[in-house]
Protein backbone atom coordinates (compact mmCIF):
# COMPACT_ATOMS: atom_id res chain seq x y z
CA UNK A 1 0.00 0.00 0.00
CA UNK A 2 1.55 3.15 -0.76
CA UNK A 3 0.04 5.86 1.14
CA UNK A 4 1.12 9.21 2.30
CA UNK A 5 0.89 9.55 5.60
CA UNK A 6 -2.32 12.40 6.35
CA UNK A 7 -0.20 15.11 8.55
CA UNK A 8 -2.65 17.45 11.19
CA UNK A 9 -1.91 21.03 10.95
CA UNK A 10 -0.86 20.35 14.80
CA UNK A 11 2.14 17.98 13.71
CA UNK A 12 3.19 19.91 10.21
CA UNK A 13 5.96 17.62 9.19
CA UNK A 14 7.59 21.03 7.51
CA UNK A 15 11.24 20.96 8.26
CA UNK A 16 11.11 24.23 10.13
CA UNK A 17 8.11 22.91 12.24
CA UNK A 18 9.84 25.19 15.03
CA UNK A 19 9.33 28.55 13.19
CA UNK A 20 5.87 27.60 13.05
CA UNK A 21 5.08 26.35 16.54
CA UNK A 22 4.59 29.71 17.27
CA UNK A 23 2.20 30.75 14.28
CA UNK A 24 -1.12 30.41 15.20
CA UNK A 25 -0.39 32.48 17.85
CA UNK A 26 0.94 35.19 15.56
CA UNK A 27 -2.38 34.67 13.47
CA UNK A 28 -4.51 35.05 16.07
CA UNK A 29 -3.19 38.38 17.15
CA UNK A 30 -3.35 39.68 13.83
CA UNK A 31 -0.97 41.89 12.60
CA UNK A 32 0.94 42.96 16.31
CA UNK A 33 3.85 41.17 14.74
CA UNK A 34 6.43 42.00 12.09
CA UNK A 35 4.96 40.22 8.50
CA UNK A 36 7.72 37.80 7.23
CA UNK A 37 8.28 38.58 3.86
CA UNK A 38 6.37 35.53 1.47
CA UNK A 39 6.82 32.33 1.73
CA UNK A 40 6.80 30.94 -1.53
CA UNK A 41 9.89 28.09 -2.07
CA UNK A 42 8.38 25.13 -0.01
CA UNK A 43 7.38 23.12 -3.26
CA UNK A 44 9.96 20.26 -2.88
CA UNK A 45 10.40 20.37 1.16
CA UNK A 46 6.78 19.97 1.69
CA UNK A 47 6.22 16.70 0.26
CA UNK A 48 4.74 15.59 3.45
CA UNK A 49 1.25 17.01 2.61
CA UNK A 50 -1.57 14.79 1.24
CA UNK A 51 -5.35 15.54 0.95
CA UNK A 52 -7.27 13.44 3.58
CA UNK A 53 -9.18 10.55 2.23
CA UNK A 54 -12.12 8.02 3.43
CA UNK A 55 -13.01 5.12 1.92
CA UNK A 56 -16.36 3.00 1.84
CA UNK A 57 -17.58 0.51 0.22
CA UNK A 58 -20.83 -1.09 -0.22
CA UNK A 59 -22.48 -3.78 -2.60
CA UNK A 60 -21.91 -1.82 -5.89
CA UNK A 61 -19.14 0.26 -5.32
CA UNK A 62 -16.02 2.19 -3.05
CA UNK A 63 -16.51 5.35 -2.86
CA UNK A 64 -13.56 7.74 -1.81
CA UNK A 65 -14.03 11.07 0.16
CA UNK A 66 -11.34 13.23 -0.53
CA UNK A 67 -10.49 16.69 1.40
CA UNK A 68 -9.44 18.99 -0.84
CA UNK A 69 -10.33 22.85 -0.33
CA UNK A 70 -9.96 25.39 -2.60
CA UNK A 71 -9.33 23.59 -5.44
CA UNK A 72 -10.72 24.00 -9.36
CA UNK A 73 -12.45 21.05 -10.39
CA UNK A 74 -10.30 21.18 -13.73
CA UNK A 75 -6.92 21.46 -11.93
CA UNK A 76 -7.65 17.93 -9.76
CA UNK A 77 -6.13 15.01 -11.51
CA UNK A 78 -7.71 11.21 -10.53
CA UNK A 79 -6.30 8.65 -11.98
CA UNK A 80 -6.39 4.92 -11.58
CA UNK A 81 -3.68 2.30 -12.46
CA UNK A 82 -3.20 -1.51 -11.03
CA UNK A 83 -6.11 -1.19 -8.76
CA UNK A 84 -4.11 2.10 -6.95
CA UNK A 85 -6.23 5.62 -6.97
CA UNK A 86 -4.32 8.26 -7.46
CA UNK A 87 -5.65 11.98 -6.35
CA UNK A 88 -2.84 14.85 -7.40
CA UNK A 89 -2.41 18.63 -8.40
CA UNK A 90 -1.77 21.36 -7.47
CA UNK A 91 -2.62 23.93 -4.51
CA UNK A 92 -2.04 27.80 -6.04
CA UNK A 93 -0.84 30.38 -3.67
CA UNK A 94 -3.15 33.40 -3.69
CA UNK A 95 -1.80 35.62 -6.42
CA UNK A 96 0.81 37.50 -5.49
CA UNK A 97 2.14 40.99 -6.53
CA UNK A 98 5.41 40.94 -4.76
CA UNK A 99 4.56 44.05 -2.41
CA UNK A 100 2.30 42.28 0.23
CA UNK A 101 3.48 40.56 3.56
CA UNK A 102 1.70 37.08 4.34
CA UNK A 103 1.52 34.36 6.64
CA UNK A 104 0.70 30.86 6.23
CA UNK A 105 -0.32 28.03 8.01
CA UNK A 106 -1.88 26.09 4.49
CA UNK A 107 -0.30 24.32 2.11
CA UNK A 108 0.73 25.23 -1.46
CA UNK A 109 2.38 23.52 -4.00
CA UNK A 110 1.90 19.69 -5.75
CA UNK A 111 0.21 16.94 -3.71
CA UNK A 112 -0.17 13.24 -4.75
CA UNK A 113 -2.14 11.01 -2.42
CA UNK A 114 -2.33 6.88 -3.61
CA UNK A 115 -4.39 4.58 -2.06
CA UNK A 116 -4.12 0.61 -3.08
CA UNK A 117 -8.22 -0.28 -3.57
CA UNK A 118 -8.85 -3.82 -1.72
CA UNK A 119 -11.35 -4.53 -4.47
CA UNK A 120 -11.19 -4.50 -8.43
CA UNK A 121 -13.45 -1.66 -9.64
CA UNK A 122 -14.32 -0.89 -13.17
CA UNK A 123 -12.22 1.73 -14.60
CA UNK A 124 -14.53 2.85 -17.39
CA UNK A 125 -17.29 3.49 -15.06
CA UNK A 126 -15.30 5.66 -12.45
CA UNK A 127 -17.25 9.10 -11.33
CA UNK A 128 -16.23 12.17 -9.48
CA UNK A 129 -17.83 15.13 -7.78
CA UNK A 130 -15.79 18.17 -6.14
CA UNK A 131 -18.11 20.28 -3.87
CA UNK A 132 -17.55 22.51 -0.99
CA UNK A 133 -13.89 21.50 -0.70
CA UNK A 134 -14.94 17.67 -0.75
CA UNK A 135 -13.92 15.70 -3.48
CA UNK A 136 -16.40 12.10 -3.51
CA UNK A 137 -14.74 9.14 -6.12
CA UNK A 138 -17.40 6.42 -6.80
CA UNK A 139 -15.60 3.75 -8.21
CA UNK A 140 -17.90 1.05 -9.23
CA UNK A 141 -16.78 -2.53 -8.44
CA UNK A 142 -16.05 -4.90 -11.40
CA UNK A 143 -18.57 -7.85 -11.99
CA UNK A 144 -16.84 -10.17 -10.41
CA UNK A 145 -15.66 -8.90 -7.43
CA UNK A 146 -19.63 -8.28 -6.30
CA UNK A 147 -20.96 -10.24 -3.98
CA UNK A 148 -22.95 -13.08 -5.92
CA UNK A 149 -25.86 -15.32 -4.34
CA UNK A 150 -25.00 -19.32 -5.10
CA UNK A 151 -27.91 -21.47 -4.73
CA UNK A 152 -27.41 -25.02 -3.34
CA UNK A 153 -28.94 -27.47 -5.92
CA UNK A 154 -30.81 -30.45 -4.00
CA UNK A 155 -29.92 -33.33 -5.58
CA UNK B 1 -2.38 -1.23 8.79
CA UNK B 2 -5.02 1.26 7.32
CA UNK B 3 -8.77 -0.60 8.00
CA UNK B 4 -9.64 1.47 11.62
CA UNK B 5 -13.34 1.89 11.59
CA UNK B 6 -14.53 4.15 14.00
CA UNK B 7 -17.76 2.90 15.79
CA UNK B 8 -21.56 4.66 16.57
CA UNK B 9 -20.71 4.26 20.10
CA UNK B 10 -18.25 7.21 19.92
CA UNK B 11 -20.91 9.58 18.17
CA UNK B 12 -23.78 9.02 20.74
CA UNK B 13 -21.20 9.33 23.17
CA UNK B 14 -20.27 12.86 22.01
CA UNK B 15 -23.91 14.00 21.84
CA UNK B 16 -24.00 13.97 25.62
CA UNK B 17 -20.89 16.26 25.55
CA UNK B 18 -20.09 20.06 24.90
CA UNK B 19 -19.53 20.19 20.91
CA UNK B 20 -15.72 19.49 20.04
CA UNK B 21 -14.01 21.73 17.47
CA UNK B 22 -10.99 21.69 15.47
CA UNK B 23 -8.81 24.38 14.36
CA UNK B 24 -8.86 25.12 10.70
CA UNK B 25 -5.77 26.49 9.06
CA UNK B 26 -5.39 29.83 7.95
CA UNK B 27 -3.32 32.14 5.38
CA UNK B 28 -3.17 35.95 5.80
CA UNK B 29 -2.23 38.69 3.01
CA UNK B 30 -1.73 42.20 4.16
CA UNK B 31 -2.34 45.03 1.31
CA UNK B 32 -2.67 48.52 1.52
CA UNK B 33 -6.34 48.76 2.02
CA UNK B 34 -7.53 45.84 3.91
CA UNK B 35 -6.01 41.64 4.75
CA UNK B 36 -7.29 39.14 3.16
CA UNK B 37 -8.01 36.06 5.41
CA UNK B 38 -8.64 32.81 4.26
CA UNK B 39 -9.53 29.51 6.63
CA UNK B 40 -9.55 25.64 5.19
CA UNK B 41 -12.84 24.44 6.47
CA UNK B 42 -13.73 21.68 3.72
CA UNK B 43 -17.25 20.03 4.19
CA UNK B 44 -18.50 23.88 5.35
CA UNK B 45 -21.31 25.85 3.27
CA UNK B 46 -21.83 29.75 3.52
CA UNK B 47 -25.20 28.39 5.54
CA UNK B 48 -23.44 26.55 8.02
CA UNK B 49 -20.90 29.14 9.02
CA UNK B 50 -21.70 31.19 12.49
CA UNK B 51 -18.96 33.99 13.09
CA UNK B 52 -19.27 36.90 15.34
CA UNK B 53 -17.40 39.79 16.90
CA UNK B 54 -16.75 40.68 20.30
CA UNK B 55 -14.05 43.45 21.75
CA UNK B 56 -11.90 42.80 18.64
CA UNK B 57 -12.40 39.13 19.24
CA UNK B 58 -13.31 37.92 16.02
CA UNK B 59 -15.01 34.21 16.34
CA UNK B 60 -15.35 31.43 13.49
CA UNK B 61 -17.39 28.28 13.81
CA UNK B 62 -17.68 26.34 10.41
CA UNK B 63 -20.10 23.55 10.80
CA UNK B 64 -19.11 20.51 8.46
CA UNK B 65 -20.83 17.79 6.78
CA UNK B 66 -19.04 15.19 4.76
CA UNK B 67 -21.04 13.38 2.07
CA UNK B 68 -23.47 10.57 3.43
CA UNK B 69 -22.40 7.54 1.89
CA UNK B 70 -24.51 4.44 1.68
CA UNK B 71 -21.39 1.85 2.44
CA UNK B 72 -19.30 0.51 5.32
CA UNK B 73 -16.19 3.02 6.38
CA UNK B 74 -13.11 0.83 5.53
CA UNK B 75 -10.62 3.01 6.02
CA UNK B 76 -11.11 6.33 7.93
CA UNK B 77 -9.12 10.04 8.18
CA UNK B 78 -11.18 12.23 7.75
CA UNK B 79 -12.38 14.18 11.38
CA UNK B 80 -15.83 14.90 11.68
CA UNK B 81 -15.62 17.51 14.48
CA UNK B 82 -16.52 21.06 13.38
CA UNK B 83 -13.98 24.04 12.70
CA UNK B 84 -13.57 26.68 15.42
CA UNK B 85 -11.42 29.62 15.52
CA UNK B 86 -10.96 32.68 17.03
CA UNK B 87 -8.64 35.51 15.97
CA UNK B 88 -7.71 38.76 17.91
CA UNK B 89 -7.77 41.54 15.19
CA UNK B 90 -6.19 44.80 15.79
CA UNK B 91 -8.18 47.59 16.53
CA UNK B 92 -7.27 49.21 13.19
CA UNK B 93 -9.41 47.14 11.35
CA UNK B 94 -12.75 48.40 10.57
CA UNK B 95 -15.12 45.64 12.05
CA UNK B 96 -18.22 46.62 9.96
CA UNK B 97 -16.38 46.57 6.72
CA UNK B 98 -15.45 42.94 7.34
CA UNK B 99 -16.83 40.82 3.96
CA UNK B 100 -16.49 37.29 3.70
CA UNK B 101 -16.82 34.46 0.71
CA UNK B 102 -17.10 30.63 1.02
CA UNK B 103 -16.02 28.63 -1.93
CA UNK B 104 -15.05 24.96 -2.51
CA UNK B 105 -14.63 25.12 1.75
CA UNK B 106 -12.09 28.09 1.98
CA UNK B 107 -13.49 30.84 3.92
CA UNK B 108 -11.74 34.07 2.38
CA UNK B 109 -12.73 36.85 5.27
CA UNK B 110 -11.85 40.76 3.61
CA UNK B 111 -11.05 42.87 6.86
CA UNK B 112 -10.78 46.63 5.40
CA UNK B 113 -8.35 48.72 7.18
CA UNK B 114 -9.38 52.05 8.91
CA UNK B 115 -8.55 54.95 6.88
CA UNK B 116 -6.47 56.44 9.35
CA UNK B 117 -4.28 53.61 9.12
CA UNK B 118 -3.50 52.85 5.22
CA UNK B 119 -0.30 53.98 4.03
CA UNK B 120 -0.50 57.69 2.12
CA UNK B 121 1.87 59.39 0.38
CA UNK B 122 3.30 62.62 1.76
CA UNK B 123 4.25 65.23 -0.99
CA UNK B 124 6.65 67.69 -0.17
CA UNK B 125 5.20 71.26 -2.13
Amino acid sequence: MSLIRYQTPESAVWPWADRWSSLRDDLNALLELPFWSSFGRQGQLLSGWAPALDLYQNNDNLVAVVELPGMRKEDIEISLHDGILTIAGERKAEPSNGEKAERTERYVGKFRRSISLPIRVDANKVSATYRDGILTVTLPKAEEAKPKHIQVRAD
Amino acid sequence: MSTTIRDNRETEARSAEPEQFVVPTASVVEENDAYTLRVEMPGVTKESLEMSMENNELTIIGRRSLPTIDGTLIHYELRRENFRRMFELDPSIDAKKISAKMEQGILMLTLPKAEHVKPRKITVS
